[in-house]
């Protein structure tokens, strides 16, 4: 059995060189120091103007491949050019509602919702989910409810937020919070379910207890679900919003869905698909711009990202 | 090694330590009647097959868990370090370290100070800034060895520390264990199923038995340090252990079958 181990003394002598001193500092000190640069993994990261390319492209070639489909189905001649328009004269009058600010105004409004919304629905998610994950009694009771309320489709939660808050700003809050907070609360849960016992452990030998062992463990470690929470919710909160403008037109306070509405009433079909691409883009480059960003920089911070080289 | 006299009292003292866990039929003793005294500035190895309770026996003396029945006494401070390094992955090498320190009530002002002296300890200095996954596994128990050390304990207790990594590495943080043993006069209590390993670095080896854990046998090293792993002496130590181990683990051959 000892035999094997031959090479290594022979390796350990050349390389170490330390003669008398069997167990020296020194010796020891290089062995490391090559064993460190060998072992590590290398981080360097491929130019970033490719990168952006290599990622943009697939995108830019769906984009082009959707038009050239909606193009065809629009030629076929399946419903007149007045209920489906192409894609050339819609994107003819977006560009002129950008132009004369009416879709500049309604996506201002819109856009003030949809982030005190979604402001709101991330502090009574967090505080939500914090109890529910730290207290057994409340998960037992709260968790599938709150799983419950998130599967629930917002536009259900219409009719009573109007008997509550009439066609109202309230009525439209009230409705994006109860369809993203839940989506929130439940990323911190699943966040704190899904910490390794091992840290855990490890904040507890350090003698973090109480307070300390969520501020420093069990927060941090969650954060990776959570900010997943926070994208979902975001998407939730998003689509509530639509839903709220198209059946709560507030007079003289424009909005991406009273845009809609309005071109559906005037059957204006290239206004109306014009304002659906603004939904569309809105919802797209929010989701990739924050939280794609914030999940990506969270991810590899933590060290789960796979390496993209 | 260190000349222990019978006077100084035990860095850990085992009493009749017994633990169990569930109830009824499905009980399962994890550990029984434990005896055993660690002297202070001894390294006691631990080795046991699978099932011999070994980090239970870890967490009791941690205080991570209480003894069924039984008395565990620890003379000072303890840190733990674990198989996998269990550093934070959200922070730095030296963030880990730092909070082990701001954890135990050190001062800001000191922390900064603390913290790379620790990293070069243990021949980490200038990869403070690295967060574990850009670390190789060596390295990240190094972080997490100055991170136990941050805790300033007088007993290390180590749950196989060195079990995920590669033999060259391994040989090298023994010698790097026990300079760090030597000079920090430290209490160790080292969990491992690697029989040489044991004997390499222990002053004593304590053999476990599975299911329930008992202690089957402590014996003395008495080979000289430095030692090295592939010595002689340590092999034919080492069979010898193995050899109970075996038997040990003969014993419970039938069990698969119920």
């Amino acid at each position: 059995m000892p035999v094997t181990q031959t090479d290594e003394i022979a390796l350990r002598a050349g390389a170490g060189g330390t003669g008398a001193v069997p167990a020296g500092s020194v010796a020891t000190s290089a062995d490391l120091a090559g064993l460190d640069a060998l072992d590590r993994a290398d981080d360097r990261l491929p130019g970033r103007r490719r990168a952006v390319w290599s990622s943009l492209w697939p995108k830019l070639a769906a984009i082009g491949l959707s038009l050239a489909i909606w193009q065809g189905v629009v030629w076929s001649g399946w419903k007149p050019h007045y209920v489906l328009p192409g894609p050339g004269p819609v994107l003819g009058v977006l560009w002129g509602m950008m132009a004369d600010g009416t879709l500049a105004e309604a996506t201002v409004n819109t856009m003030i919702r949809a982030v005190s919304g979604f402001a709101v629905a991330v502090v009574i998610g967090v505080a939500v989910g914090s109890l529910v994950a730290r207290v057994p009694l409340l998960r037992t009771a709260l968790g599938s409810l709150i799983t419950g309320v998130q599967t629930m489709p917002s536009i259900a939660w219409f009719p009573l937020a109007i008997l509550l808050f009439q066609l109202t700003e309230r009525a439209i809050l009230f409705v994006v919070v109860l369809g993203a907070a839940p989506a929130v609360a439940n990323g911190l849960i699943a966040g704190a379910d899904q910490i390794p016992p091992v840290l855990l452990r490890a904040g507890r030998v350090l003698g973090a207890r109480g307070f300390a062992a969520w501020r420093h463990v069990v927060l941090p470690a969650s954060l990776p679900s959570f900010v997943g929470g926070l994208k979902q919710g975001w998407a939730f909160a998003w689509r509530s919003l639509m839903a709220g403008e198209l059946l709560v037109v507030i007079a003289e306070k424009p909005s991406i869905g009273s845009v809609l509405q309005v071109r559906r009433s005037l059957a204006d079909a290239e206004g109306l698909i014009a304002t659906m691409i603004v939904i569309l883009a809105i919802g797209v480059v929010v989701d990739a711009l924050v939280f794609g960003r914030l999940e990506r920089a969270v991810l590899r911070r933590w060290g789960l990202a796979a390496d993209r080289r | 090694m260190a000349p222990t006299t019978t006077i100084l009292s035990p860095a850990i003292s085992l009493q009749l330590v017994t633990k169990r866990y569930g109830r009824g039929h499905r009980q399962v003793t994890a550990l029984d009647g434990i005896e055993l005294d660690v002297r202070p500035g001894e390294l006691l190895c631990v080795v046991g097959a699978s099932g011999c309770g070994k980090s239970t026996l870890l967490n009791l003396v941690a205080g991570l868990d209480e003894p069924t029945s039984g008395r565990v006494a620890v003379a000072g401070r303890t840190a733990l370090m674990f198989q996998e390094s269990a550093l934070f992955p959200w922070l730095t090498a030296a963030g880990n370290i730092d909070l082990a320190l701001k954890l135990r009530g050190v001062p800001r002002a000191e922390r900064r100070a603390r913290v790379d002296e620790l990293l070069a300890t243990v021949h980490l200095a200038g990869f403070g800034h690295k967060r574990p996954h850009e670390l190789s596994g060596g390295m990240r128990q190094r972080v997490a060895l100055a991170r136990a050390f941050a805790q300033d304990a007088d007993v290390l207790l180590m749950d196989e520390p060195f079990g995920a990594l590669d033999a060259m590495t391994r040989d090298i943080l023994h010698d790097e264990l026990e300079r760090l043993w030597r000079e920090r006069d430290l209490t160790v209590l080292f969990v491992t199923h690697n029989v040489r390993e044991a004997v390499r670095l222990g002053d004593r080896v304590m053999v476990l038995s599975s299911r329930p854990g008992r202690v089957t046998a402590v014996l003395d090293v008495p080979l000289a340090r430095p030692r090295r792993i592939e010595e002689a002496e340590v092999g034919e130590l080492a069979a010898s252990v193995t050899a109970r181990l075996r038997e040990e683990v003969r014993r419970h051959a039938g069990d698969a079958d119920r």
